[in-house]
C-alpha cells in the first residue's frame, strides 16, 4: 500500500521532470551524516546508491563527521551558500536551528501516508514550537547490553531489571574475579555522557528544567549523577568509561571486558557478528533498568533526522530524497544497525527476524524515551554538564556542587 | 636613478604582499576588533554595540582564567623541555660515532609527521585499553594497571605536552646541531687545553654560538604553543573536566559552538594582545643579547 | 683532535641509541599497526609484531570507487595537494619581488616587519570575520577560498627566506649590469633568480610543508569532498566510527609520506635554510 503509492508519487514527478525535459540537467545534492552509532556509513551509501539508481537525474555526494562534528559543521556550512543540501540533526538542535533559521520547516510537505505511519514518540525528534524541521531518520535510544556467558558464571539468571540490580550483578561478577570492572560507559567529555546521565535522570524521575530554569541540581537529576559517581568509584565501572565515546563502548564489550554496557541499538548486531567480536552469540539486551517505585525501564531520546536546510538552492530534490532514506523499504532493509521509525515494522517478520530480542527491549525502551531539554541554549547547557559529571567522577566536586555550578553556567 | 624612483620601485615590488596581507589579515583583525564590541551571532543576527562587555564578562570568568593558566602551564612546559632535549640531542649528534649520519637524518621524522598525524598517533599510543603505552609499561612491569593517560586531569596534559615535545624538540636539535658546527675547532681545543671543565666549556664557549639561533626557536615555539589548537582538539578536545581546554580551544567553542561571535572575538583578541607582550618581550631579549654578542 | 675515553665512548653510544629509539619508535608503532591485522590490535597482551601482513588497508583508502570511504579521502588528498601546491604557488610569486625589494631597499623594510608581525595571530583572532568574509564571495568549501588563507600563513614565511638568500647575492653583480644598461627584470630573470634558485626550492618546500600540516583554517572553511583537506579528513577518521585502529594509522601514514620523504631528501637544504633564516632574521 505505501510502497504503490510512494511509487505513483515518484513516478509524478518524473513525469514532471520529463516536461521540463533536459534543460534541466543533473542535480547535485549535498548530505551531511555522522560516522557514529546507527546505520554504518556502507549502509548510507548503499541506501543512496539505490536513490541515485531511481533518480539518475540527481547525484548525491556524501560527507561523514564524527558526531562530535555535526552541529558545528552544521552551523558552519551555512554561511556557505553552496554548503549542504540535507542535514543529519540530533533531536536536541532544532530549537537552536529553528532560532538561527538553518533547516526549512517541512510540515506541509509530510503526507498523511507519512504522518500516520511514522511512530507519534519519532516525530518529537523533529520538532519545535509545533513546526517539523525534517523527518526522522535514526530512532535509537541506550539499551543495556549484557555478556551473556559472564552472567551465567557469576550465576544470574536474570538481567537487571532496576539500576541496583545492575549494581549488585557487578559486584557479584567483580567478586567472582570474573572481571575487574564489569559495566563499560561513554562517559567522555562529550554529548554522549550526557545520552548516559539523561538515562538515569529519567529511571529517577528526574527534570531537567522547571519552567524553563535549571532543575538537574535536586532530586532525579542528583541522584542520577551520584549512581553514575557511586558506580565509578566502587569500581564496578570501567575506570576508562571517563574517556569513553560510543565506540570505545562498544570495542570493550565486542572483546569480552564488559558485562554490561550501555549503548545505541547499532551494538547489538554488530556485537553479534562473528567477523567483528569475540562475544558474539552471547549478547544479550534488556531496556536500561528503572528504579523502584519510580520507574520499570528507562531510556534517552537519541533520536535523529533528515532537514533540508535553509541555504539548498535543490529543496524539492532534497526532499524527494529524505522520502526515499526515511522510507519505510529503506528502513527495513537495512534495520540491523538502526530500527525503523514506522510502526509497522515492528511486526514485520523481515524486520524481527534474528533480532527478537532487540526488538522486544525496543519496545519498552522506546516507549520510555525521555527527551533532553529543548532550548536554544542546548549546546551551552551541554557543554556545563559534561564538566559537572566529569567533575564529580573525578572527585573534584561533589555531585551536587558540581551540578549547582552547571546550573549557573548553563547560560539559562 | 634616483632615490625617490628606487623607494617607489620598492613598494611596487612590495605591493602584491601587502595587498593580499592587508585583506586577508589586516581587514579581518579590524573587523574582529569591531565585533568584539557587539553581541553578534556567528550567523543571523549583525549584533549591536554593548561596549567593554564582553571584554568584562571574559576576563571576569572563570573559564578564561582557567584556560590561561592551562596555556600558560602546556606552552612553558613544552617549550622548556623542547629547548633541553634538542640542545642535548644536537651535542650528541656533534660528538662520533657509528651510524651519526643516519640517526641525524631520522631526525628531521617526527617534525615532518603532519601535527594531526602525531595527535592521532599519540591519541591511539595512549589509548586506555589497548594503546601501546599501557601495554608496554605493563609487561615491563613498571605499571600494574592500565590507566587513562588522557581520562585524568593529572595526567591528560603531561601526555599531550610528551607529544607535542617528541614532534618538535628534534626540530630544535637540527638548529642546535648546524650552530655547534659553526664552533671553531680550534677555539674549542684551546679551551681543553687551558682547562676548562665541561660545564664551563659548554656555558663560556659553546653557548655564545647557539644562543642566537635558539632564541630564535625559543620564541616562535613560546608563539606557537600559545596559540595550540590542533593536537589539543584532536587528543581531548579540551577533557577532561576541560582540564586542557587552552585559550584557542575555549575561543573556538565560544565563537564557533555557541556561535557567539562578538564574546569569541573579545576572547580572541585578548589571547593575541597576551602573545604580543610575549613577543615583544622576547624581541628585547633578542636585541640584548645581540648587543651582547 | 679530543681524545675519547673507552667509558665516554659507550656512553655516547648508549645516548644515541636512546635517542634513536625515542625518535623511531612512535613512527615504527604507526606502521606497524597499520599493516597489522585487526585483531592483533585489540589483543591483550598487545602483539607488537603483526601475526600476519595485513594491507588491506591501504587497498580500502586508495580505492577509487565512486561514493566509498577510499574515494573519500583520495578526494582529501587530491584537495591537499590542490590546495597546498595552489597557495605555495602564489606565496613564491608574491614574496620573489618582496623579498628582493627589501634586501635591496632598505627603507621599506618596515612593512616588510608588520608582514612578520602577522605570525604572531592567533588564527581564532581572524577566524569569524575570515568565516563571513569568505562566504561572502563563495569561497567557504572551496579550495580557491582556503589557498587564499593559506597564502597568508606561507607568503611571509617564504618572504623572510628569501630576503636572507638575496642578501647572501652580492650587490655588485646586479650594479654591474645595471650599468651595462640591463632593465630590472632582466636582471632579476638572469642574474638574480637563477642564483636564489636554491633558496626558492627551500623556501617552496618549506612553504609546501606548512600548508600540508595546517588544520584549524581547513575544519572551519571547508564542509566536504569539494574542498575538504587530509589533516581534516584524518580528525574525522580518527574521531569517527572506526572498530579498526589500523585504519587510522593507515591514513596517518598515507599523509605523513609525502612531507617525510621531502624532509628526508632535502633535509640539508631545509636545515640550511632554516638557519640562515634564523641566525640573520
Amino acid at each position: 500500500m505505501s510502497k504503490s503509492i510512494r511509487n505513483a508519487l515518484i513516478g509524478a514527478t518524473l513525469v514532471g521532470a520529463g516536461f521540463t525535459g533536459h534543460a534541466q540537467a543533473e542535480t547535485t545534492l549535498n548530505a551531511l551524516f555522522m560516522a557514529q552509532a546507527a546505520y554504518s556509513e556502507a549502509d548510507v551509501r548503499a541506501m543512496t546508491d539505490a536513490f541515485a539508481k531511481a533518480n539518475p537525474d540527481i547525484k548525491v555526494n556524501l560527507e561523514f563527521v564524527p558526531y562530535e562534528g555535526l552541529h558545528d559543521k552544521t552551523v558552519l556550512a551555512q554561511g556557505s551558500g553552496g554548503g549542504y543540501d540535507v542535514v543529519l540533526f540530533d533531536v536536541i538542535w532544532p530549537a537552536e536551528y529553528a532560532a538561527n533559521n538553518v533547516l526549512l520547516d517541512v510540515t506541509d510537505r509530510i503526507t498523511d501516508e507519512i504522518n500516520q505511519g511514522v511512530l507519534p514518540g519519532a516525530w518529537t525528534t523533529v520538532e519545535y514550537d509545533g513546526k517539523r524541521y525534517g523527518v526522522p531518520w535514526i530512532l535509537d535510544t541506550k539499551y543495556l547490553s549484557y555478556n551473556k556467558e559472564i552472567l551465567e558464571k557469576a550465576g544470574i539468571k536474570e538481567p537487571p531489571k532496576t539500576w541496583d540490580e545492575l549494581a549488585e550483578q557487578a559486584k557479584a561478577i567483580k567478586d567472582k574475579g570474573l572481571l575487574e570492572n564489569p559495566i563499560a560507559w561513554s562517559w567522555s567529555q562529550a554529548e554522549a555522557a550526557i545520552c548516559d546521565y539523561t538515562t538515569l535522570v529519567s529511571a529517577y524521575g528526574g527534570k531537567f528544567l522547571d519552567s524553563g530554569k535549571p532543575a538537574f541540581a535536586s532530586g532525579g537529576g542528583l541522584d542520577a549523577l551520584n549512581y553514575m559517581v557511586t558506580s565509578y568509584t566502587s569500581g564496578l565501572t570501567n575506570p576508562n568509561s571517563k574517556e569513553f565515546l560510543e565506540e570505545d563502548v562498544r570495542k570493550v564489550f565486542q572483546n569480552g571486558e564488559a558485562a554490561f554496557a550501555l549503548n545505541w541499538t547499532y551494538m547489538y548486531n554488530l556485537a553479534n557478528d562473528p567477523k567483528e567480536s569475540k562475544v558474539a552469540g552471547k549478547v544479550g539486551v534488556v531496556p536500561a533498568p528503572g528504579v523502584e517505585g519510580k520507574s520499570e525501564v528507562s531510556a534517552v531520546n537519541g533520536s535523529m533526522g533528515l532537514g533540508i536546510t535553509t541555504t539548498s538552492k535543490h529543496p524539492e530534490e532534497a526532499w524527494k530524497y529524505i522520502v526515499h532514506m526515511t522510507s519505510q523499504e529503506t528502513q527495513n532493509a537495512y534495520a540491523k544497525l538502526s530500527l525503523p521509525i514506522w510502526a509497522s515494522s515492528y511486526e514485520d517478520p523481515d524486520v524481527t527476524k534474528g533480532q527478537e530480542e532487540l526488538i522486544a527491549a525496543a519496545k519498552r525502551g522506546l516507549a520510555a524515551m525521555y527527551p533532553r531539554p529543548t532550548t536554544p541554549k542546548y549546546q551551552e547547557l551541554s557543554a556545563a554538564l559534561q564538566q559537572a559529571i566529569q567533575e564529580a567522577l573525578l572527585g573534584q566536586a561533589s555531585a551536587e556542587d558540581a551540578l549547582k555550578s552547571a546550573a549557573e553556567n548553563s547560560g539559562l | 636613478m634616483t632615490g625617490t624612483w628606487i623607494s617607489t620601485r620598492a613598494w611596487l615590488l612590495m605591493l602584491p604582499l601587502l595587498v593580499v596581507m592587508t585583506a586577508v589579515i589586516g581587514w579581518p583583525l579590524i573587523d574582529t576588533v569591531r565585533l568584539s564590541f557587539t553581541d553578534a551571532k556567528l550567523i543571523g543576527t549583525e549584533g549591536g554595540f554593548v561596549g567593554v562587555d564582553n571584554y568584562a564578562r571574559m576576563l571576569t570568568g572563570s573559564n578564561f582564567q582557567r584556560a590561561l593558566i592551562t596555556t600558560t602551564w602546556f606552552a612553558v612546559i613544552s617549550v622548556a623541555a623542547e629547548m633541553v632535549l634538542g640542545v642535548l640531542a644536537a651535542l650528541l649528534l656533534n660528538q662520533k660515532f657509528r651510524g651519526r649520519t643516519a640517526l641525524r637524518a631520522l631526525m628531521i621524522l617526527p617534525w615532518a609527521l603532519p601535527t594531526v598525524v602525531n595527535a592521532t598517533l599519540w591519541r591511539l599510543i595512549y589509548n586506555p585499553e589497548y594503546g601501546a603505552l599501557n601495554a608496554g609499561l605493563t609487561q615491563i612491569g613498571i605499571l600494574d594497571s592500565y590507566r587513562s593517560w588522557l581520562g585524568e586531569p593529572g595526567t591528560a596534559l603531561a601526555a599531550l605536552i610528551v607529544a607535542d615535545c617528541w614532534k618538535n624538540f628534534p626540530l630544535v636539535a637540527l638548529i642546535a646541531l648546524a650552530a655547534l658546527q659553526a664552533v671553531p675547532r680550534d677555539i674549542n681545543a684551546a679551551s681543553i687545553v687551558d682547562g676548562a671543565g665541561p660545564f664551563n666549556r659548554f656555558r663560556f664557549v659553546i653557548l655564545p654560538y647557539l644562543a642566537g639561533p635558539l632564541l630564535v626557536a625559543l620564541v616562535l615555539r613560546t608563539i606557537e604553543a600559545f596559540k595550540v589548537f590542533d593536537i589539543i582538539w584532536v587528543m581531548t578536545r579540551g577533557g577532561p573536566a576541560n582540564s586542557t581546554r587552552t585559550l584557542s580551544i575555549l575561543v573556538y567553542q565560544e565563537a564557533f559552538s555557541f556561535q557567539r561571535a562578538g564574546s569569541g572575538a573579545s576572547l580572541a583578541l585578548i589571547v593575541t594582545l597576551l602573545v604580543t607582550i610575549l613577543a615583544v618581550a622576547y624581541a628585547a631579549l633578542l636585541r640584548k643579547a645581540a648587543g651582547a654578542s | 683532535m679530543e681524545r675519547q675515553s673507552p667509558l665516554f665512548s659507550v656512553f655516547i653510544h648508549a645516548s644515541a641509541l636512546v635517542l634513536a629509539i625515542v625518535v623511531l619508535a612512535p613512527v615504527a608503532w604507526l606502521f606497524i599497526m597499520s599493516i597489522s591485522p585487526a585483531a592483533d590490535l585489540s589483543a591483550k597482551p598487545l602483539a607488537w609484531w603483526p601475526s600476519e601482513i595485513d594491507l588491506s588497508r591501504y587497498r580500502t583508502l586508495l580505492s577509487a570507487v565512486e561514493n566509498s570511504a577510499g574515494a573519500a579521502f583520495i578526494a582529501s588528498l587530491l584537495n591537499s595537494l590542490k590546495v597546498a601546491g595552489m597557495a605555495t604557488l602564489a606565496a613564491v610569486v608574491v614574496a620573489v619581488p618582496a623579498a628582493w625589494a627589501v634586501s635591496r631597499t632598505p627603507s621599506v623594510s618596515w612593512s616588510f616587519y608588520v608582514v612578520i608581525a602577522t605570525y604572531m595571530l592567533p588564527p581564532v583572532a581572524l577566524a569569524v570575520p575570515l568565516y563571513m568574509g569568505l562566504a561572502h564571495f563563495g569561497l567557504l568549501n572551496s579550495v580557491f577560498g582556503l589557498a587564499l588563507v593559506y597564502l597568508t600563513i606561507l607568503a611571509p614565511f617564504t618572504t623572510w627566506l628569501l630576503k636572507s638568500g638575496f642578501d647572501a647575492i652580492p650587490r655588485e653583480i646586479e650594479s654591474a649590469a645595471m650599468i651595462d644598461g640591463a632593465r630590472l627584470d632582466q636582471i632579476l630573470r638572469l642574474l638574480t633568480l637563477p642564483l636564489a634558485a636554491p633558496v626558492m626550492a627551500t623556501s617552496a618546500l618549506f612553504a609546501f610543508l606548512l600548508a600540508w600540516d595546517e588544520f584549524f583554517y581547513a575544519l572551519l572553511f571547508t564542509s566536504d569532498q569539494r574542498a575538504k583537506t587530509l589533516t581534516v579528513a584524518i580528525a574525522d577518521l580518527a574521531g569517527g566510527r572506526v572498530s579498526d585502529y589500523g585504519l587510522i594509522a593507515t591514513a596517518g601514514v598515507l599523509a605523513a609520506l609525502p612531507p617525510v620523504l621531502v624532509g628526508l631528501v632535502m633535509q640539508r637544504a631545509l636545515i640550511s635554510g632554516l638557519t640562515s633564516g634564523g641566525v640573520k632574521g
